[in-house]
């Protein structure tokens, strides 16, 4: 299709209504991921998140290390780099400095749940009004497909040649619930991007992660369940089909911590498999 | 009848939009772009639920929803 010819498919004609359009929050840049990784999912709820309240123009991306490392490139908000695993520290500072900014991280498995772990829970605990949004998909993607924390058990990878196993290399790490535990921590859940329905309620949980910092309750903290193609050796539709088969049995999904939820623990629609919704953890 | 557009420039090819859709009238068109990668194409009648567009992590769909046709099938 040349660009004439896609300027004018472009244009609603009479009788039709444009109902998926991008926004103003995420540029025009191609991104740099392989293809179907889902980066490019989480991406675009969060600029839907920062655009339909319009909190654009006071926002701040710390972008952490990882194939993530060039977020700043695809959002039209102000951003900085953090040294590995310290994006949640430097965040720190930036809110503090700047209180009537929106701050947020955006980090891998291996940069927040590895190197990063002490700065991230720290943070957390201190209740910083900051939003983090954490990538899992079991793997390093951009060192090659070594183990993550957050590998499966069994899950072979090229640190791990016949499968992590428990007696060595220890099991995968809950992130969202070790968060949920956290006195500081006002929002935590875990979604997936795997499906429609998922990346649907992904976006709801994301827009409560911000509200919370916004409206000074603690910190925000959300789980996305995401594929890596091209270090699981599977395509990207199977990829897919694998964090739904794989992944989400031992990531549950769920609203772990959400501290303006009702007091009977009303589940959050954010995720819509309830069954570790509030409960417990928001009533501690 | 609704319709997606496909930005083709934008597409990687990694046809998460064809297994997102739920009419399963999307398809790899046989057509690449400058890039190399296979474009897709529709091919049958859209409902303009826009699944293939919240899947796409390149943000390379666009969906037009025929309004007149959802006031008439309600």
């Amino acid at each position: 299709m040349d660009a004439h010819a896609l300027e004018a498919a472009l244009r609603p004609a009479d009788g039709e209504k444009c109902v998926f359009d991008t926004n103003p929050v995420l540029n025009e840049r191609l991104t740099h991921y392989c293809p179907g990784c889902l980066h490019g999912v989480a991406h675009r709820l969060v600029s839907e998140v920062l655009h339909e309240p319009d909190l654009a123009p006071r926002t701040i991306l710390v972008a952490a290390v990882g194939c993530a490392t060039f977020t700043y490139d695809y959002f039209n908000v102000d951003g900085l780099e953090a040294p590995h695993g310290r994006a949640c520290a430097v965040a720190t500072g930036v809110r503090r400095a700047r209180p009537e900014a929106v701050v947020f991280t955006y980090q891998g498995d291996g940069d927040m749940a590895a190197i990063g772990l002490a700065e991230s829970l720290h943070a957390a605990n201190r209740g910083e009004r900051i939003t983090s949004i954490f990538i899992n998909n079991t793997v390093y993607g951009m060192t090659g497909g070594q183990m993550a924390p957050t590998t499966l058990l069994g899950q072979k990878t090229t640190t791990t040649p016949e499968g992590r196993c428990l007696a060595r290399e220890g099991g995968p790490v809950h992130l969202a619930e070790i968060m949920a535990g956290l006195e500081g921590v006002a929002f935590a859940a875990r979604c997936a991007l795997d499906s429609v329905a998922h990346v649907r309620a992904a976006k709801k949980a994301l827009r409560r992660a911000f509200e919370v910092q916004i409206q000074n309750l603690g910190f925000g903290f959300l789980e996305l369940l995401s594929s890596c193609p091209t270090n699981w050796h599977m395509d990207p539709v199977t990829a897919a089909r694998h964090v739904a088969e794989s992944m989400i049995p031992v990531f549950p999904l769920g609203v772990f911590k959400d501290k303006a939820a009702a007091p009977s623990g009303k589940p959050s629609d954010a995720a819509n498999e309830s069954e570790h919704t509030a409960g417990g953890a928001a009533d501690a | 009848m609704s319709r997606v557009v496909f930005l083709e420039e934008r597409c990687k090819g990694c046809r998460l939009c064809v297994a997102a859709c739920p009419c399963g009238i999307l398809r790899p068109s046989g057509r690449f772009n400058r890039h190399g990668y296979e474009v897709m194409e529709q091919a049958g009648t859209c409902s303009g639920c826009a699944s293939c567009a919240v899947m796409c992590p390149d943000v390379a769909i666009r969906v037009f929803r025929s309004v007149k046709a959802k006031e008439g099938a309600a």
